[in-house]
């Protein structure tokens, strides 16, 4: 047990939990709107269901990073860090996709929902909806990106 | 990679002839008919109101019949069976239907009476189920709900509001009378909202105990009940039965038209025709004897038609040039596998006529892309195999739908390609069994072809973002392209070639810095030659753009400033060339995740338990994955396209060609010679 090791989880946990915690709210909030669609017009589920998961991926980059970084530290196989700066580097490198994750997840969702209201009004219209929560996403690529980058590399420094 | 040429025709025929025209014109589903522009005082427009509505509702009679044959005798479909797509009938056999149309329509009537019978029964059922609840309470009362009493007797029967016991109700009810008072109460029933009593007292006292029994608020039951109520129950229940029963009758009697079916589609959708046929007509101007018709039509079909048109119909038919405030609508013709993205295209926006047609580069694209960011062999096979099962086995699929599925097809194949080049099947499933259940200690055993993104990402992101720029590069030569086509050369040497001087220079001057070097971890060189090169191209082609950008402006000072700004431009590309990153981050979500199921499937080890864990977990984690990046990798990829892509020269903005043609809902008439 050292303090490394505990920065790292500390990181990986996080990048989980804070993505996690913006899919959840960026898909219940799709999710809502997409139910009052459906209540009007079950036709339309396809569509509604795929623009509600949009939000969904920051929950899934964050589980990424959190498994790279546990592979990396040592705890899913490989060998345990033992240097605490070492750790607070990996806590670092997790925070992009955790904070970016949190954040652009809520506000993908919102726009999801103004999305669903255009395929609601508009169901022909669903190619050009289905594009403005996916720009939001791009930020969560890029933090998802900068996250990677710096996990795999930190080990070449130690 | 064409948009088809279209041709205007002016129709102007006899109005005798004008329905088997209209209907000819509907059969063959190759004219898109324009009737605005054609307003002229001296001509006139038929009302066809009443004959659409009438059809209308029969075709809308049809529907409900063939709902209630769904619901009575449903037919027995297969798990896909909507994929199958409209059912194919001849025209003979239309003709058939046509021909014993009166006798279906009165089918049709005969079967919504009877549902309307139906749906009375119930109803009936529904109000004797609610008065035997009202019964219920009053069973212990053994004499008829209206008795009024004996000779010199009278009997009050109703309710109390709140539980009182029969003593108390007494007392109540012979207050002022002298002690022992001649009344009899009886308690039926009593919960804590309500006590239901029957009083007896002598005629001559009623209205002494009538107003003591209302002061504690007696009353008279709601509904009026004749009868003994236990009687009266079972003579309801046994009206339950004999309404169920005729119900259950009708049913089967209106599931014995199920054989009919099929002419029902037929006769709901020949009705569907003949609406829109009138609807047509109704906006057709016309004059006492002939009628006038626009329309657009392949200009490879103009000849033909106009012919048949003469020959049978003895219409004129003249070729016309289109009206300064008119666009030819736009219909795509592909190459076959092209042709599946067609619909991709269009849910972003037909392209104009003299525009180009990115279909086929497009699509190109869009199929390595998709199989960059799923990238998984196993889940490529799955897609290839499941898209080619449904392709083989339902060949009347709707257009849209079989293009779309083509199109996931070689998505499947393309990301069993990249699968193999990253060296992911279901992850790294091959291993991970190997390694469990087989003991097996060593190397890789599926190596990638190329290399394994998660080992080498920095790699593969400047592998990626080369592609971006060749994507990139492709939309802007399609911008090009079009410059040419129109004869503008300063156009393009100003808004294209430009670029790529400028955008190409930029490049080849970055790549060999020290600041490329570390961020990428690999140093370029190139020949002594190429840095001066570089620069002589980024430095024209900057000057071209400061100058050229806003040639449309008269006032010098502006036309530079335009140009300043649009050198800034550069950043923009920039911002796209990263954006296809998320070739790379998809990509490794996809493996990354795809390893963490197998792990977690492996943990309990070898042996028979191990072995069913080890299924279930796989099977259901990889569906999940495949599930989620699927989503993603179809989202990013028509990202990539629409936002990058499209954004470098495409604009969009064609109409459909939407010919006037059958619009059946149930079956699809195949012409038969």
């Amino acid at each position: 047990m050292n303090v490394g090791m505990v920065w790292a989880l500390a990181g990986a946990v996080l990048s989980t939990a804070l993505a996690g915690m913006g899919s959840a709210w960026g898909v219940g909030m799709a999710g809502q709107a997409a139910a009052g669609v459906i209540a009007e017009d079950p036709e339309q589920f396809a569509k509604v269901l795929i623009l509600q998961l949009l939000p969904g991926t920051q929950g899934i980059y964050g589980l990424l990073v959190t498994f790279i970084t546990l592979s990396q530290i040592g705890i899913l196989g490989g060998n345990p860090i033992t240097d605490a700066n070492i750790g607070f580097l990996y806590f670092l490198a997790c925070l992009p996709i955790a904070i970016v994750g949190l954040v652009s997840a809520y506000h993908q969702g919102r726009t999801s929902v103004a999305s669903i209201g255009v395929v609601a009004k508009r169901p022909d219209q669903f190619g050009k909806s289905m594009l403005f929560p996916a720009m939001v996403e791009t930020y969560a690529i890029l933090a998802l990106l900068v996250s990677i980058l710096a996990i795999t590399n930190i080990a070449s420094l130690a | 990679m064409a948009i088809v040429d279209m041709q205007k025709l002016g129709i102007c025929a006899s109005k005798k002839h004008r329905k088997e025209i209209l209907e000819f014109l509907q059969s063959v589903g190759a004219m898109e008919i324009i009737t605005s522009g054609l307003d002229d005082p001296d001509l006139e427009k038929m009302d066809t109101m009443s004959s659409r509505n009438k059809y209308e509702k029969r075709a809308e009679s049809y529907d409900r019949v063939l709902k209630l044959l769904d619901q009575y005798a449903p037919e027995n479909k297969g798990f896909l069976a909507s994929l199958n797509g409209k059912e194919q009938v001849g025209r003979s056999q239309l003709d058939k239907v046509i021909e014993n149309r009166w006798k279906t329509n009165r089918e049709v009537q005969t079967i919504l009476d009877m549902d309307k019978k139906i749906q009375e029964c119930e109803g009936i059922a529904v109000k004797d189920e609610n008065q035997i609840t009202a019964l219920t309470p009053w069973l212990a009362l053994d004499i008829p709900m209206s008795f009024e009493g004996t000779g010199k007797t009278c009997a009050l029967i109703g309710t109390i509001p709140d539980e009182h016991a029969a003593s108390d109700i007494y007392a109540a009810a012979s207050q002022g009378m002298a002690d022992p008072a001649p009344v009899s109460v009886d308690v039926i029933s009593a919960d804590k909202d309500m006590t239901r009593v029957s009083v007896v007292c002598l005629k001559k006292d009623r209205a002494k105990v009538e107003e003591n029994l209302r002061n504690i608020g007696f009353a008279k039951p709601l509904q009026p009940i004749v009868g003994i109520p236990a009687e009266e129950i079972e003579y309801l229940k046994k009206d339950i039965e004999e309404q169920k029963k005729t119900a259950d009758g009708l049913r089967k009697q209106i599931a014995e038209y199920a054989g009919e079916r099929e002419s029902f589609r037929i006769a709901a959708d020949y009705y569907r025709m003949r609406r829109d046929k009138y609807e047509l007509l109704g906006e057709i101007p016309q004059s006492e004897n002939v009628f006038f018709l626009e329309g657009w039509v392949q200009k490879s079909q103009a000849e033909r038609i106009a012919k048949i048109l003469t020959e049978r119909y003895g219409a004129v038919v003249g070729m016309e040039e289109k009206r300064e405030d008119e666009m030819e609508p736009t219909l795509l013709k592909n190459n076959s596998f092209s042709e599946s993205a067609e619909g991709v295209l269009a849910s972003y926006g037909l392209p104009q006529h003299g525009k180009v047609d990115p279909t086929f580069i497009m699509s190109i694209f869009y199929v390595i892309f998709f199989g960059m960011m799923l990238s998984d062999a196993g889940y490529g096979i799955i897609m290839a195999v499941a898209c080619g099962i449904v392709l083989l086995k339902f060949k009347n699929l709707e257009e849209g739908l079989h293009k779309m599925i083509k199109l996931f097809f070689w998505c499947g194949l393309s990301t069993t390609f990249w699968g193999f080049m990253y060296g992911g099947f279901f992850g790294d499933a091959i291993q991970v069994i190997a390694e469990t259940f087989f003991g097996y200690k060593g190397d890789t055993i599926l190596k990638p072809l190329w290399f394994e993104p998660i080992k080498e990402p920095m790699r593969l992101l400047l592998w990626c973002m080369l592609f971006g720029l060749i994507h990139l590069y492709a939309g802007l030569g399609i911008k090009g392209y079009e410059y040419l086509k129109d004869h503008d050369i300063v156009g393009f040497v100003s808004d294209v070639l430009a670029w790529y001087l400028f955008v190409t220079g930029l490049v080849f001057i970055l790549l060999p810095t020290d600041l490329f070097a570390s961020i990428a971890g690999r140093t370029f060189t190139f020949p002594a030659f190429v840095a001066p090169l570089a620069k002589i191209a980024a430095i024209a082609g900057m000057l071209i753009i400061l100058v050229m950008s806003g040639r449309g402006r008269k006032n010098w000072g502006l036309r530079i400033a335009l140009g300043a700004y649009d050198i800034y431009g550069v950043t923009s590309w920039l911002s796209d060339v990263l954006s296809y990153s998320r070739l790379l981050a998809l990509g490794l979500a996809t493996g990354v995740i795809a390893s963490v199921v197998n792990m977690m499937a492996s943990m309990f080890g070898g042996g028979v338990i191990g072995v069913i864990l080890f299924t279930l977990i796989f099977v259901l984690g990889h569906t999940l994955n495949i599930g989620i990046n699927l989503l993603g990798a179809y989202v990013h990829t028509n990202r990539l396209q629409f936002v990058e892509f499209f954004g470098k020269f495409y604009e969009g903005g064609g109409k459909a060609f939407l010919p006037f043609r059958e619009n059946n809902k149930y079956v699809e008439i195949k012409e038969e010679k």
